[in-house]
């Protein structure tokens, strides 16, 4: 399984007490985020929505590459990669 | 005096007090700014907006500030030209252009978005103002920053046009270039937005900025005499503009302003970066990110933050999406420039390229008034019209030579 750091966005980091990036594990961006929800309850819900997707709003980046250009949820992790969680940022016209 | 009463998330509803915030704790969905309308419909009317100076603060009310304004005083209400000569190129009867390519200060629509935020950063006790940009935002930034002697930092895409790069360092802001695409900058500007605490136009001072955007479409439900347009063709990157514009002719609806609102909302996109008119075509409810390549820099968003709701405003009004391809855009801009004498940048190419593919496609009917948007200035983007045009004749400054080529000119 590899291990990665997670960048974690300002309205989550009360779930993680306060940690602005911490170690996620999982050979897959839905894996890790599964093992993040049990070392910090309560991320997975702010995550996914009720149906189980990932909400709209919300940007995940792989090694500063956005998932929906990899495999998305399935893209495969390996030791050391950088994921951030990023909301989704208004600009150009 | 202030009517707003604080911002609400548009996806799940959870209200937050007036605060530099931009996105819900929760979801993550983009929040908003909440008005008390009610309020508003007591002292704002055609009357009063009527007798006010010229410039964007006539809708004051309608602006999520507390105060009275303090920079940005002279922004917006911008010409609203009926183009009939580009009108009966295209087959319209009814065209009108909504000409922020002379929008004070900077020369394009941002003007009035930046001069919300700057604003409302002042209120908020801010000193320095920061952004990131496809250039347009980086001009207006950089020059309301040096009027309200405040700091800005602005970052960029590395293969901005010249003419963004050095009408923004002329006001002199602290100018970084990131090597990548916008959607890059953005990515890593939100980065930095949650380290250093700057007023971030487009990130945590996101509510207050987009709201600057509805004059444009106030001032075009005036300018047409108290009414909403048949059609509006809008360029589309992040998709705010869009949404906005629908929002101001529905706002003014519903305080009695104008009468009912049928406007069929039209996104335009380089086809090149076209997220949101792909989805239009596909049926799709929300779009997929690309990576853009096209001239149009200033629309070059792949991830285009508000792209579910610019999608959503073109399906609810029964309007329809298209792009335009580098040349088409480029030709765009030598139409509008030949017929009307306004030069727009690639943008405006944009639309007016749009524009002529919707009428072929007869979704713009001949009699509707139908609005195209043109939000930025030509000399801006001189690179794209570079090649594409005739080279002056150069000649002695003698009589002889110039009979010699006058009838060949």
């Amino acid at each position: 399984m590899a291990t990665v750091k997670v960048r974690i966005p300002t309205p989550l980091q009360k779930l993680t007490g306060g940690l602005g990036e911490v170690d996620g594990d999982g050979n897959t961006v839905k894996d890790m985020f599964e093992s993040l929800e049990t070392k910090y309850p309560g991320i997975k819900e702010r995550i996914y929505d009720e149906e189980g997707t990932m909400r709209r709003f919300i940007n995940v980046y792989v090694n500063e590459e956005d998932i929906r250009f990899l495999n998305g949820e399935g893209t495969e992790l390996k030791d050391g990669d950088d994921i951030s969680v990023i909301p989704a940022i208004a600009g150009g016209i | 005096m202030s009517f707003v009463q604080g911002l609400r998330c548009r996806e799940c509803g959870r209200e937050y007090p007036t605060e530099p915030v931009h996105v819900c704790e929760f979801c993550f969905g983009p929040l908003e700014v909440r008005y008390d309308y009610d309020a508003i419909k007591r002292v704002l009317t055609r009357e009063l907006i009527e007798s006010r100076p010229a410039n964007m603060w006539r809708y004051r009310e309608l602006i999520p500030i507390d105060g009275e304004p303090t920079v940005g005083l002279d922004n917006g209400f911008t010409p609203l030209v009926k183009a009939n000569n580009l009108g009966r190129v295209l087959g319209l009867n009814n065209l009108y252009l909504k000409n922020d390519s002379v929008c004070h200060p900077t020369l394009s629509f941002k003007d009035r978005v930046v001069a919300a935020a700057v604003n409302k950063a002042r209120e908020f006790g801010y000193d320095t103002i920061a952004c990131a940009s496809t250039g347009n935002l980086a001009n207006s930034v950089a020059a309301h920053a040096a009027s309200a002697g405040m700091k800005s930092y602005v970052f960029i895409p590395h293969d901005l046009e010249t003419s963004k790069v050095l009408g923004t360092s002329i006001y002199d802001p602290k100018v970084i270039s990131i090597r990548g695409s916008y959607d890059d900058v953005n990515r890593f500007c939100s980065e930095v937005a949650a380290v250093f605490k700057w007023a971030f136009v487009n990130i945590n001072i996101r509510p207050f900025y987009g709201d600057g955007s509805k004059t444009y479409g106030y001032e075009i439900a005036e300018q047409l005499g108290w009414r909403a347009p048949d059609n509006v063709v809008v360029p589309v990157a992040g998709s705010s503009l869009i949404t906005k514009i629908y929002k101001a002719f529905n706002e003014f609806h519903d305080l009695g302003l104008i009468g009912e609102v049928n406007t069929k909302i039209f996104a335009a996109q380089a086809t090149g970066c076209n997220p949101v008119t792909a989805a239009i075509k596909a049926g799709e409810t929300d779009f997929r990110p690309v990576k853009p390549n096209t001239i149009a820099k200033s629309i070059a968003i792949g991830n285009p933050a508000d792209g579910f709701y610019g999608i959503k405003v073109v399906n609810e009004t029964g309007g329809w999406g298209e792009d335009a391809t580098n040349e088409e855009i480029v030709e765009g801009m030598r139409l509008l420039a030949r017929t009307e004498g306004i030069f727009t940048e690639t943008a405006g190419g944009v639309t007016v390229a749009v524009a002529k593919k919707l009428v072929e496609q007869g979704r713009l009917k001949p009699d509707e008034l139908t609005v195209i948007a043109i939000t930025g200035q030509g000399l801006k983007t001189i690179e794209a019209v570079e090649g594409s045009l005739k080279s002056p004749v150069v000649i002695e400054p003698k009589l002889s030579e110039f009979e010699a080529i006058h009838k060949k000119l």
